[in-house]
């Protein structure tokens, strides 16, 4: 199935991703640079403020400054209009603080593009997967790939990757600053940072097993709860409530024993790193005091380094748990990668458009699902001529819907599966797109999209106005149906809104086939849970509006069978009976069976009730459709 | 339903709720834990506000006085108070973990535990996920802030306590300046908080609808395909997650402006120690080495204000956890024991089973009324029916018009509203719940496994029941298949897996000697996954069959699949009824005509109300809606056999 991969790698997927938001990572860095240049500087002019102004040491204010400390009546000057350089610290925090703000802003900007890009990349890919794929893949999972392996992607690179890069950069830059000041002390603080980030880095990459641990716990505590409340009626039932009671109780302590256990190495974590962290900031306070004393530097400088140092603690200790971190997100990447690199549906090189308005048809059909063993259809051959109705009758799991599903190009024929053509052309090499647009499918138990009722009827036809959504709504019969809602058309249905019948559902399902004016229409089953009238009357609606469709109407009920210009009789995936509801009647096989069922009278079904009851069916129902 | 929930919950948010005292029992007997990590916590934070002082005398005495007299001292003292620090801070935050986790599981069983003794009516107005998110969500939120939160509190209040008794000691001119910006702070906290709880929830409500949008696009597959729509759904999903990053990015640009602020405020405060201060020093009022500690103080003096607020804005989010937790607790069951009930039997959790006389099967609804709970009508009106020992009870209708009432009051999940249910000629409130319910055997239509293996969940009715009567009662309705199947299967994966160690490539042979029990028996060890999902739902059926019969029920409820199965199964799963049913009080919610013909009794209900009763001959010949109902079933019926 997989010809190329579209992603090789993670980084060819990350790269791919990027491409509208790497411009704002790029500000982020330039912004998180100025930043801390600025929130260095402070120490900076405290130093100075401590030695020249405040200690009137001229000698400390730096040459290149000179000029503009005279400007303002020199250090004595200065000494008495200290708010200029209260001003100054304001001055420089403030852009500090706007180059902060500028990193945080764009970083969202960068990590939200990012992410758009990789949620409306990942929807779009899934919609045009086949739909075999769809089926082999569970939902809950895709889903789960889709949002929570998505968020982990994006905090991996809005706050792992750029909080390493802020890191990294604050520990360069108030290293280099502190080496301006003592190289000694610098080279002081600078060894305790490996031992740190080692340490933390060895911490929580041997953790991470207590973590999955702790998790794996509250997953078995949290399924006893679910199981518990959807079984609710067994456990009462049974009066195992004790039981139930014992059991959850376990389990908790179970969970909350290990959180303690995890808590308490996380606590021992912490306060050893304190510890570390303490230690640092005491040799350079211990050590700066004996170069101060010793006159190499001054106290300001003695204050610029003891706040330099203060300023990384945190940083080298976010450091570890960085690293640590950012492994995980190397997971979630690959589940994202396998949905983008499943193979798309796709046209043949020279994919045809003809026009759909011929005969359809069927030859020598042949078709197994995949992982299936057995076939659901075994040489199914027939033929709906142009603008004439055909009715198939069948069994659960006689194949007709999977017959369905094989001309809408939903599943490909194999090689020696048989053709269906459409005019004459083989929809294999007709454009899916072409080819769907041109065939409109009424579904059995159609999905709805949580929108109003007219937007789900009018979203198969782009643009289409409420007057000819009024009209296929009437066509189909739902007209009454969305008159009794308050709302009318604009009622919200689907998983979010008014629950629909199954009947409604069906009707809807048809008012969109209608709107789209398919030359070729087919009703899944689409009728089985409306009433004989409706059914009748929608079908007699439908010939009046569209006289040259091709119809392929599929049903148990012989009244909605018998005036199709031909019908089939589908059994265990052959066709079994072919002709005139007239002539299958009178040749005497299963059509002529269910005709006499379903023609017989009350009083008839009662006499044969007798006979019927617990009578297996001959084995022609076996497999499930997969319909669902 | 949902939304009705949804917004009481809201309404009761504005409300000034305090649900702190009803926390108390959970929190007691814990006090001294707390107590001892709220001091720790505190001491750690005055020992964070010393630091500085040690810089004080470093730069006041060492720089200062060009001396290193006192150095060893110095440095001794401070790994000391460091270490003291570090041991306080690894108690504390342990005892806090420890509370954390007490509180949350105690919270938990009781949640857990009175949702086991609540009635029917409370799981019918409150879905699975809202109850499990009250036992899991709620009570750990609960246990974080009586634990975490209350600690942040001791901690940052207590540091800024420290902060402003050390800097008026210091100089309390000084100090009184800084003091003036807090209350600025306060506010400007206060003002974005809000802001950006309501920008949380947005983000919140998009990202749920972008979820739903990824569920649609999945299971809605073949109708966007069909009818050639992708477009037109990918142009809506890209609506929602360009509003998606539109709310992300002001959210962090709101939260970009208030760290910006709380920093801006900071450094005010430091500009203002420089002002101020520096003039101080120069006057010599104050040394260099208090200049540098009203520094330090006045940058760690606003992140401990946003802390201590952000603490007290949980303090008004938990109370929705709190007030949704006590809701559930509050909650009564429609359904008790007596007091007098109890005494001789026994409550829920520990039964009297010595006192459990043994139940025979006679059933009698005597002048019963009915009105469910949260219903505005009577569903059962002077209902009279008398149920013999062994009579086979088969109740018909269609989907949703209340075939399970009868069978509710049977089980006693509900109480009549008027008259009796009287059982072996007594009322069944005179005995307890768990008497009646050990002596009915359930199966429902859409069957229920517990995870584990199929052993454990046959014992759950029965949990002393040996391999032999499991075995026994599975091949009774026809399961044994299944287990040997399921036996063999495990066997074959054991042996592949065996072989796989030893020669790497041999295929696999199954022990063909493997006698029909030995491979039955090893099938009562397989898993059958969560809520069964292992097996199809016909096997679960049967499996579920096995289980009710296995406790030998002297009442067995049978709710009949309606879910397609296969044909064999429905065989099956046919006999099995026949089997099981055969000498037993049963009520049956009927679906299949064979089941209905065949009852002693067979009840028709309409919109909620049994509207006709009898033999299947009697209500076919009164060709009423019955025979309609019947009619219609059996064309259906019919045709597919036909098929």
């Amino acid at each position: 199935m997989k010809t190329r991969e579209q992603f090789p790698t993670k980084r060819s997927m990350l790269l791919h991703f990027l491409r509208g938001s790497k411009k704002y990572f790029a500000v982020c860095l330039g912004a998180v640079l100025l930043a801390t240049f600025f929130d260095l500087i402070r120490p900076k002019i405290i130093s100075f403020t401590v030695d020249a102004v405040i200690g009137g040491d001229a000698a400390q204010v730096p040459a290149a400054f000179t000029g503009l400390v005279e400007r303002f009546g020199g250090t004595a000057g200065l000494a008495a209009k200290l708010w200029i350089v209260a001003l100054l610290v304001v001055a420089v925090a403030l852009l500090g603080a706007f180059f902060r703000f500028l990193f945080r802003l764009f970083n969202s900007k960068g990590s939200e593009t990012f992410v758009e890009s990789v949620r409306n990349g990942l929807f779009r890919h899934i919609e045009h997967l086949p739909y075999a794929w769809q089926q082999e893949n569970q939902t809950g999972d895709i889903i789960q790939r889709c949002t929570s392996d998505v968020e982990t992607i994006k905090r991996f690179l809005s706050e792992q990757l750029t909080n390493m890069m802020r890191i990294v950069i604050m520990i360069v830059m108030s290293l280099w600053f502190m080496s301006g000041i003592s190289g000694l002390l610098a080279l002081l603080s600078g060894l305790f940072i490996p031992v740190i980030v080692t340490y933390s880095m060895f911490f929580h990459t041997h953790i991470s097993r207590d973590f999955r641990e702790v998790d794996e716990q509250e997953g078995v505590l949290s399924s006893i709860a679910q199981e518990n409340l959807t079984g609710v009626r067994v456990v009462r039932a049974f009066g195992r409530e004790r039981y139930e009671r014992e059991r959850f109780e376990a389990q908790n302590d179970v969970y909350s024993n290990a959180w303690i256990r995890l808590s308490r190495l996380l606590s021992a974590f912490w306060s050893i790193g304190d510890v570390i962290s303490g230690l640092q900031v005491l040799t350079v306070v211990a050590v700066g005091a004996v170069l101060a004393v010793r006159g190499t530097i001054t106290p300001g400088e003695y204050i610029a380094v003891v706040s330099y140092n203060s300023m990384l603690v945190w940083p080298v200790r976010g450091l570890g748990r960085v690293i640590s971190e950012m492994s995980k997100a190397g997971v979630s990447i690959d589940r994202v990668r396998y949905i983008m690199n499943s193979q798309t549906e796709q046209d043949p090189e020279d994919a045809k458009r003809p026009p759909m308005d011929g005969d359809v048809t069927f030859e020598h059909v042949s078709f197994t699902y995949p992982g299936d063993a057995a076939p659901v259809l075994k040489d199914v051959s027939f033929t709906v001529k142009r603008g004439t109705t055909v009715g198939i009758l069948g069994g659960t799991g006689s194949g007709k819907s999977t017959l369905m599903y094989l001309l809408a190009g939903l599943y490909p024929l194999a090689e020696d599966g048989g053709h269906i053509r459409v005019g004459g052309v083989d929809i294999a090499d007709i454009a899916k797109d072409h080819l769907r647009e041109n065939v409109g499918l009424a579904l059995q138990e159609p999905f709805l999209f949580s929108r109003s009722l007219a937007e789900n009827i009018g979203i198969a036809k782009p643009g289409a106005d409420m007057k000819s959504i009024r009209k296929a709504s009437r066509i189909a019969s739902l007209e009454d149906t969305a008159d009794r809602f308050a709302k009318g058309y604009q009622t919200p249905v689907g998983e979010r809104g008014v629950t629909l019948s199954g009947g409604q559902k069906q009707r809807t399902s048809i008012a969109q086939m209608v709107i789209r004016e398919t030359p070729i229409k087919v009703f899944d089953d689409a009728l089985s849970a409306v009433d004989t009238e409706t059914d009748a009357k929608i079908r007699q609606a439908l010939l009046e509006e569209s006289k040259d469709s091709t119809v392929i109407i599929i049903s148990h009920r012989i009244t909605t069978l018998m005036h199709a210009d031909n019908i089939v009789v589908l059994n265990d995936g052959c066709v079994a009976e072919q002709g005139t509801h007239d002539e299958l009647r009178a040749a005497g096989g299963i059509y002529a069976q269910i005709c006499a069922i379903q023609a017989s009278g009350m009083e008839d079904a009662a006499d044969r009730e007798k006979t019927a009851g617990g009578q297996p069916a001959d084995g022609t129902r076996k497999g499930g459709e997969q319909d669902a | 339903m949902r939304n009705r929930q949804k917004n009481k919950a809201e309404q009761h948010h504005s409300l000034p709720y305090l649900g702190f005292p009803r926390l108390w029992p959970y929190i007691r007997q814990y006090r001294g834990r707390i107590i001892i990590m709220v001091v720790m916590g505190m001491l750690c934070s005055g020992i964070d506000a010393l630091f500085p002082l040690f810089n004080r005398y470093a730069l006041n005495h060492y720089v200062g006085e060009k001396t290193l007299d006192t150095l060893v001292g110095f440095v001794l003292l401070y790994i000391g108070v460091l270490l003291v620090q570090s041991v306080m801070n690894y108690y504390s935050t342990y005892v806090c973990s420890k509370v954390e986790l007490w509180v949350g599981r105690d919270m938990k069983n009781t949640v857990f535990n009175h949702v086991q003794t609540l009635s029917f009516s409370f799981f019918n107005t409150n879905n699975v996920g809202y109850i499990h998110s009250r036992i899991m969500s709620d009570t750990d939120r609960i246990g974080t802030f009586v634990s975490w939160r209350l600690m942040e509190l001791a901690w940052s209040l207590s540091y800024i306590l420290f902060i402003f008794v050390s800097m008026f000691m210091l100089s309390a001119r000084l100090g009184g300046l800084l003091a003036l910006l807090v209350p600025f702070t306060v506010l400007f906290v206060i003002f974005f908080q809000r802001k950006l709880v309501r920008l949380h929830r947005n983000v919140r409500e998009i990202n749920s609808r972008i979820t739903g949008n990824f569920n649609e696009g999945i299971t809605g597959a073949r109708q966007i395909k069909t009818l050639v729509v992708e477009d037109v759904v990918q142009r809506d999903f890209e609506k929602e997650t360009a509003a998606m990053k539109r709310a992300a990015v002001r959210t962090t640009r709101t939260n970009g402006l208030f760290l910006a602020t709380v920093t801006m405020m900071a450094n005010l405060a430091l500009a203002l120690v420089l002002w101020r201060g520096g003039k101080l020093t120069m006057d010599a009022v104050i040394e260099i080495g208090t200049l540098s500690v009203f520094m330090s103080y006045a940058i760690g003096m606003m992140d401990s204000i946003q802390e201590v607020i952000g603490t007290i804005s949980a303090l008004i989010d938990v109370q929705v956890n709190i007030e949704r937790v006590m809701r559930v607790l509050d909650t009564r069951s429609d359904v008790t024991d007596t007091p007098e009930v109890i005494e001789k039997y026994g409550d829920t959790f520990h039964p009297k089973r010595e006192n459990f006389e043994t139940l025979h099967g006679d059933i009698e609804f005597k002048d019963v009324s009915f009105q469910y709970p949260d219903g505005d009508e009577l569903v059962l009106e002077h209902f009279n029916l008398k149920v013999p020992q062994g009579t086979n009870v088969a109740i018909v209708g269609e989907t949703g018009a209340g075939k399970s009432t009868l069978v509710n009051l049977v089980c006693r999940f509900y109480e009549p509203t008027k008259g009796q249910v009287l059982i072996d000629g007594r009322d069944a409130r005179e005995r307890s719940q768990l008497w009646l319910h050990s002596n009915i055997g359930y199966v429902l239509q859409t069957p229920h496994l517990f995870s584990g293996s199929v052993r454990e969940n046959l014992k759950y009715g029965k949990p002393d029941a040996t391999d032999k009567e499991i075995i026994a009662a599975l091949t009774l309705v026809s399961a044994d298949g299944i287990i040997e199947r399921l036996g063999r299967a495990l066997l074959e994966r054991e042996a592949a897996d065996a072989t796989a160690g030893a020669v790497s490539g041999a295929k696999s042979s199954m022990p063909a000697d493997v006698t029909r029990e030995a491979a039955m028996v090893k099938g009562l060890a397989a898993d059958v996954g969560e809520g069964g999902d292992l097996l199809s739902t016909g096997e679960k059926q049967l499996l579920s069959f096995a289980r009710a019969i296995l406790t030998d029920p002297a009442i067995l409820v049978l709710d009949e699949a309606t879910s397609s199965i296969d044909t064999v199964t429905e065989k099956a799963i046919q006999d099995a009824i026949q089997v099981v049913t055969k000498g037993r009080t049963s009520f049956m919610i009927a679906h299949r005509l064979s089941t209905v013909v065949d009852a002693d009794v067979i009840l028709v209900v309409l919109d909620g109300k049994i509207i006709e009763s009898g033999k299947h001959a009697d209500l076919m010949a009164k060709r009423g809606y019955y025979y309609q109902l019947f009619t219609r079933q059996y064309q259906d019926d019919a045709t597919q056999q036909a098929l």
